[in-house]
């Protein structure tokens, strides 16, 4: 009988997967690195032929032009660097400010989706389909061009019981200004803020050992405001609100905000609200109704569900895509340039450029500032998620 | 013995049925609902009579300038009327109009038997391919002209809605296969292949696509030979492409990651290659799956479409904000925001119901 050796058919050279594998990839990676050297060299000889001398340098030459809005002080004479810090704190500003403003009006919309309440729930899904599907652009263009701009001029601003005015230059509201003794007020909410802390860790080891609850919230929240108050009360109430007032033909005084500001402001906040709502709605709807029953066969109360129950588990489904949001509203925050708001893509990689002619080093720095944000949001998000990730065998 | 005769049940309370119960359900439940309720109708109360009052009852419609919307006090639709033809078509010459309208009845005749229920799956998919190779082809000829005795239309002179047809429609054709391409190198077993593919993706989505446009207009002469010059619209129409796709490779991982490894294993068991494997076995599945992110994209880069207006096209935003600076007819812009918030609407709508019907149609297993 003639024995049978069982070994698989070698492939030949060209059919055996592993060299193909490596045969692809060198081409890939030739290929890329040819094309790179391409532009490389192009850029070369082009730079040489426009004479752009390339570099950093232009940074620290002066500018010389003003910014509608800084922050922090900025004059002509100030640096092409000094601009850049200027318009990435605006763009980090209107950020900030839009996300805090997209996450409340989102998550109220998107329960409001959920209501019992027919009507409440149609008026909350005609405010998202509206919203979500008009391209962002034309509604900063529309805040702008259409409602802002067509604003009465100072003389005739509008106006909220003599405090806040509206009016072509922008909306003008009362500016706190502290007064000296402030800095008790601040030292008690610092003391209030210590004492919550040690109250939380103790009631919750309390109850882990005895079992008996403390209502830490409500004392927490007693504290929180109760200590400042009082601060507040004994030094004699050291703030003071400046009203703007309208001297010649502007107002002087009160805090400022651009028009630009608010019309971009506003927008950012409606268009991502409508998709937030969208998240929020889905995340709830995503803990099966079974969480609900069990948690109230356990005995718990409906406040305590929702908090314990159906908010962490909704939470987990809700966090991810609502941190996306969040980088597209930093990332939208970039159309200021189509209104002229002072941010990064306006005054850096607009203004500053066409000054300079440094366009690569300009869009190189902008494009880094954006991916830097973006990276650094998604490594955070991607360590709570693990941390809240469901654990399976 | 005596018989048990069961009462005649009796119909529900009048308070439960009808449309007094739904309105008792579903509005008056409780306090907190009827306050709600009666929050949600001041609510309409304040928006919308001004709101009909403007865009209807005190709306001019008629005339052709603007001394025509002086007496009334509503919207002037006579400013959207006299420059229609612009938002439509941009600034393509009047006598060639046809070509864009021939092309657009091309598109609807071409692609109607795909949304037939009665033609036959095989003739849909080979329809399509055949659509999606040809009819730019044609289209393009169509539009630019220089052949056939067409007079060429410069691509600066295209505009308005046909400008953010075109963008939006190269944009979709050719960032779906990229993205796929993408995806499946993302997932890729080759380190170097893989690491291509992330580095391409992570850094179109870490950065705005107004820098990107921006890029592709002031870097792109840098990077190119001298002399050699792009046009404006395929510069714009490289950058979406590229953007959009990144987005796109992402949405198409996650079906891809979807799939249980059984279906790899079982076309490497029926001896499929990888190709075959993705093409016949996994994508399939896997796009079915992404629909609805798929067509979120879509709709995403149909409004992105608007951005295009940064390097000066005048798609259907920019012709409409043109308008609303002409000083003939200054005060009108809101108006013509409308509109063309309407039409922007009216498409991303229409493709997110279209998506939902799809799902729904595609859906073949078994429904809870």
């Amino acid at each position: 009988m003639a024995a049978y050796t069982l070994t698989p058919a070698r492939p030949s050279f060209w059919n055996n997967p592993e060299i193909r594998a490596i045969a692809f990839q060198i081409v890939a990676l030739a290929a890329t690195v040819a094309f790179g050297y391409y532009l490389f060299e192009n850029t070369q000889t082009n730079l040489r032929r426009l004479g752009i001398a390339s570099g950093f340098d232009f940074l620290s030459s002066s500018s010389g032009f003003g910014i509608l809005q800084s922050l922090i002080p900025y004059s002509e004479t100030s640096s092409y660097g000094r601009v850049f810090w200027v318009a990435l704190l605006n763009t980090l500003l209107v950020s900030a400010l839009g996300i805090v403003l997209a996450t409340l009006l989102g998550f109220v919309i998107g329960i409001a989706r959920l209501s019992k309440n027919w009507l409440i729930a149609k008026l909350a899904l005609t405010y998202i389909e509206t919203f979500r599907n008009i391209p962002l652009l034309l509604q900063i263009f529309f805040w702008y061009f259409a409602v802002l701009r067509a604003m009465p001029s100072p003389r005739q601003s509008l106006s909220v019981g003599e405090a806040v005015f509206l009016n072509i230059r922008g909306l003008y509201l009362p500016a706190p200004q502290l007064q000296p003794g402030f800095g008790w007020v601040l030292a008690a909410l610092g003391l209030a803020l210590v004492l919550v802390a040690i109250l939380v860790r103790w009631a919750h080891r309390r109850q882990l050992g005895t079992g008996r609850q403390f209502p830490a919230i409500s004392v927490s929240l007693a504290l929180l405001l109760g200590l400042p108050l009082l601060a507040f009360w004994l030094t004699g109430s050291p703030l003071v609100w400046q009203v703007p007032e309208l001297h010649g033909f502007n107002f002087q005084g009160g805090l400022a905000i651009i028009p630009e500001m608010a019309s971009l402001l506003l927008a950012l906040s409606i268009y991502t609200a409508a998709f937030i709502a969208e998240i929020v709605r889905a995340g709830i709807q995503a803990v099966s109704h079974g969480q609900t029953e069990a948690s109230f066969s356990l005995g718990l109360n409906p406040s305590l569900t929702l908090r314990l129950i159906i908010l962490p588990q909704a939470l987990r489904v809700i966090i991810p895509p609502l941190t996306s949001q969040y980088l597209n509203l930093i990332k939208n925050s970039s159309l200021a340039a189509a209104i002229g708001y002072p941010d990064l893509v306006a005054a850096f990689a607009g203004t500053v450029l066409n000054q300079t002619g440094q366009a690569i080093e300009c869009i190189a720095i902008t494009m880094a500032v954006y991916l830097t944000i973006s990276l650094l949001i998604s490594l955070l998000m991607n360590g709570y998620n693990r941390r809240v990730a469901l654990v399976e065998r | 013995m005596a018989e048990a005769h069961p009462s005649r049940s009796e119909p529900p309370p009048a308070s439960t049925i009808g449309a007094f119960g739904w309105l008792r359900r579903n509005l008056f439940s409780s306090p907190f609902n009827i306050a709600l309720t009666v929050l949600a109708l001041y609510l309409l109360y304040l928006a919308v009579p001004p709101l009909l009052r403007w865009a209807l009852l005190d709306a001019t419609w008629s005339g052709d300038s603007r001394e025509a919307c002086r007496a009334n006090g509503g919207a002037c639709w006579v400013f959207i009327r006299v420059n229609f033809e612009q938002f439509i078509y941009g600034f393509y010459p009047e006598a060639q109009r046809w070509r864009v309208n021939t092309a657009l009845l091309l598109l609807i005749l071409g692609a109607a038997p795909l949304f037939a229920r009665a033609v036959p799956v095989k003739f849909k998919a080979r329809l399509g391919l055949g659509l999606l190779v040809i009819y730019p082809l044609i289209a393009f000829v169509l539009f630019k002209g220089g052949l056939f005795g067409l007079r060429v239309v410069d691509t600066s002179r295209w505009g308005g809605l046909l400008l953010t047809l075109v963008i939006a429609g190269v944009g979709m054709t050719a960032a779906l296969p990229l993205g796929v391409l993408l995806a499946l190198g993302r997932r890729s077993r080759m380190p170097a292949i893989q690491t291509l593919c992330v580095t391409f993706i992570e850094l179109w989505r870490g950065v705005p696509l107004i820098t990107v446009l921006f890029m592709s207009s002031v870097m792109l002469p840098l990077f190119l030979p001298a002399g050699m010059n792009f046009d404006k619209l395929l510069r714009a129409l490289i950058g979406v492409t590229l953007f959009q796709s990144a987005y796109m490779a992402e949405v198409v991982r996650g079906g891809l990651q979807a799939i249980p490894k059984g279906q790899f294993e079982a076309a490497a068991a029926l001896g499929l290659g990888y190709w075959k494997t993705m093409a016949l076995i996994v994508l399939p599945q896997a796009l079915k799956l992404v629909i609805p992110g798929i067509v979120n994209t879509f709709i995403a880069l149909f409004k992105d479409t608007s951005l295009v207006l940064i390097i000066g096209l005048f798609d259907l935003m920019n012709i409409v904000h043109n308008a609303t600076t002409n000083p003939a007819w200054l005060g009108f812009s809101t108006e013509g925001y409308v509109f063309a918030a309407t039409v922007y609407w009216l498409f991303c709508f229409g493709m997110s119901r279209y998506s939902q019907n799809l799902e729904k149609r595609l859906h073949t297993g078994h429904k809870r």
